[in-house]
């Protein structure tokens, strides 16, 4: 459903960003009614770029994917996007309703809603689902109800659906939250292959250690753009106190970045906090 | 066997079986996106809702179903885009818009004065007093409704499941609700002098949930869901004339005791394929 803010004019978009780019937002802000969730946003997202965003709760990440995703308008800005861009958007596994009557192959073939007029799908529509299910390793259940399945294959069920659309940007809202740490390689396994292949890929997170810095670009976000490049580039203390609104500690083991939470110790006895935060970059390289 | 069909000599009883079972299949149908929708309550609401309208097309001496119509869409309509905002939940919207528009025909009604038999049946229903025009009516909406879900029916399912990727797949989510609010008030509208404002609720929800519990396929839930419907209607209208009991009301039981049936069923078949919980002894 498309939200478009109320109290100011639309804005442009357009087509035709600059050559290699699939779009771009140009000083783009949002608002769910007077509170603003994206302000002055510029972002390019390039053909095979792989982009990470990442900020703390309510800092307007999901706003940011739906901006580029086009279900969300922005009140002031410029959204300009290649001519006949498909994109592939794949939703937080939170939001999806898992008692809704759908087997596997149907919540796939819902990726089909421009194709045939009849309710029922050509053998060819269900050969396609069925080897989009092949290839993310569900082959088999697609006679499955969704809720029977794991958490990792029903993330794999919506990428398979945003995949039957032969998408060029493939959005994913936070692919691993909920999930265990060998059904979060699997399925970064799974989007590192989708990007190999040359798809552009913008996904947000909020692990910063295990899918963040391990991405070519990252985006750190709070209502605005806080800093944009590499994770050495970007996961700094200073980035991070700015993005999260605390002290992060950051280390660095064989030269990649690792975010240390910091909490602060208490006397048991007096309730006194005991150590103080440590700030800084150290480098625990072997 | 004379006595079972004997009921089907007489010609308003073939009627009242007729628009019983297209009322049960259309709201079956119907019913289905309603209850997906988390919107359940709406039917209840909505049925009062269009009170207003009829009410207030009685009052200007307009046609009963034109009036009852666009009452009914306007609030579906109205409860569709308050519940958008996000400070008030459609449950709210529901409330406020439909017992707001309930009171506005009571308040037509004490001034304008006197019930005609319309108003009566439009409150308890009246399926043994329908015309064969009505069946007409009714029948004419179940097709033009089966129709509009047989066409639609791949951004209906898209946008009831999911409407946000619905969105962002080319699918415009809000023409997608403006035609299940038309079909939704077109329904309600000609199925409330059956079962009547109070019951159609129950027509509306009851046999989808019956079939949510039987099938976890989506196409499945609508089949049963429209057969189930019309199985209640014929039921319930049959019962009626020899237990002497009201028809909508009987319509209504019929379709719970199916649904404790469905439940039944639905407890020992999850109950089977539970995997057996103790201890193993090797």
């Amino acid at each position: 459903m498309s939200r478009t803010c109320r109290e100011a004019t639309l804005p442009t978009i357009g087509t035709d960003p600059l050559p290699g780019e699939l779009l771009a937002l140009e000083k783009v802000t949002c608002r769910y009614g007077h509170e603003p969730v994206l302000v002055n946003i510029d972002l390019t997202v390039g053909r095979g770029d792989f982009l990470g965003v990442v900020g703390p709760s309510g800092s307007g990440k999901s706003t940011l994917l739906k901006t580029i995703a086009g279900s969300v308008r922005p009140i002031a800005g410029k959204v300009r996007r290649t001519r006949d861009l498909t994109i592939g958007y794949v939703p937080q596994v939170e939001t999806v309703n898992w008692y809704f009557p759908v087997t596997v192959r149907e919540a796939v073939l819902m990726a089909r809603v421009q194709g045939r007029t009849v309710p029922w799908s050509s053998a060819r529509e269900r050969a396609e689902a069925d080897e989009a299910l092949e290839r993310l390793g569900l082959g088999g259940l697609g006679d499955r109800h969704i809720r029977e399945l794991s958490g990792g294959q029903q993330q794999r069920v919506f990428v398979a659906r945003a995949m039957l659309r032969r998408p060029q940007l493939l959005l994913l809202d936070e692919p691993t939250s909920g999930v265990d740490v060998r059904t979060r390689h699997d399925v970064m396994h799974l989007i590192h292959d989708l990007h190999h292949e040359g798809l552009a890929i913008v996904l947000t997170t909020h692990d910063l250690n295990g899918i963040a810095s391990h991405l070519p670009s990252i985006v750190c976000l709070n209502r605005e753009v806080i800093a944009f490049g590499t994770p050495r580039q970007v996961i700094t203390p200073d980035v991070l106190e700015r993005t999260y609104g605390a002290p992060l500690e950051v280390l660095t083991h064989g030269g990649m970045p690792i975010v240390v939470e910091q909490y602060p110790e208490f006397d048991q006895t007096t309730g006194a906090e005991v150590v103080p935060l440590r700030e800084g970059h150290h480098d625990h390289s072997a | 066997m004379d006595t079972l069909l004997e009921p089907f000599a007489y010609g308003f009883f073939r009627h009242a079986i007729w628009v019983a079972m297209l009322t049960g299949g259309l709201c079956g149908l119907v019913g289905t996106y309603v209850v997906l929708r988390g919107m359940s309550y709406i039917g209840h609401g909505l049925s009062h809702a269009i009170f207003g309208g009829a009410a207030a097309a009685f009052a200007l001496n307009a046609n009963f179903y034109a009036g009852a119509f666009i009452w009914g869409f306007v609030a579906a309509v109205l409860i569709n885009g308050v519940s958008r905002r996000r400070t008030i939940g459609a449950d709210a919207a529901i409330g406020v818009i439909t017992s707001a528009s309930f009171a506005i025909g009571i308040a037509i009604i004490s001034v304008a004065g006197g019930f005609t038999r319309n108003f009566e049946a439009a409150l308890f229903g009246n399926v043994l007093g329908v015309s064969l025009g009505d069946v007409i009516i009714v029948g004419v909406v179940a097709v033009i409704t089966g129709m509009i879900v047989f066409l639609r029916y791949r951004p209906l399912l898209f946008t009831t499941f999911d409407p946000e990727v619905a969105e962002v797949s080319g699918v415009s989510t809000m023409w997608i609700d403006l035609i299940l609010a038309m079909v939704l008030a077109s329904t309600i509208t000609v199925t409330m002098n059956v079962v009547g404002v109070m019951l159609i609720a129950a027509v509306l929800v009851i046999p989808p949930v019956i079939a949510r519990l039987l099938t976890d396929s989506f196409h499945r839930m609508l089949w049963i869901s429209v057969g189930t419907g019309a199985l209640c209607g014929f039921l319930g209208v049959y019962l009626s004339y020899y237990l002497d009991w009201s028809s909508g009301a009987t319509v209504v039981l019929t379709a719970a005791a199916l649904f404790v049936v469905a439940y039944v069923v639905s407890a020992l078949r999850n109950r089977r394929a539970m995997p057996d919980v103790g201890f193993a002894v090797h």
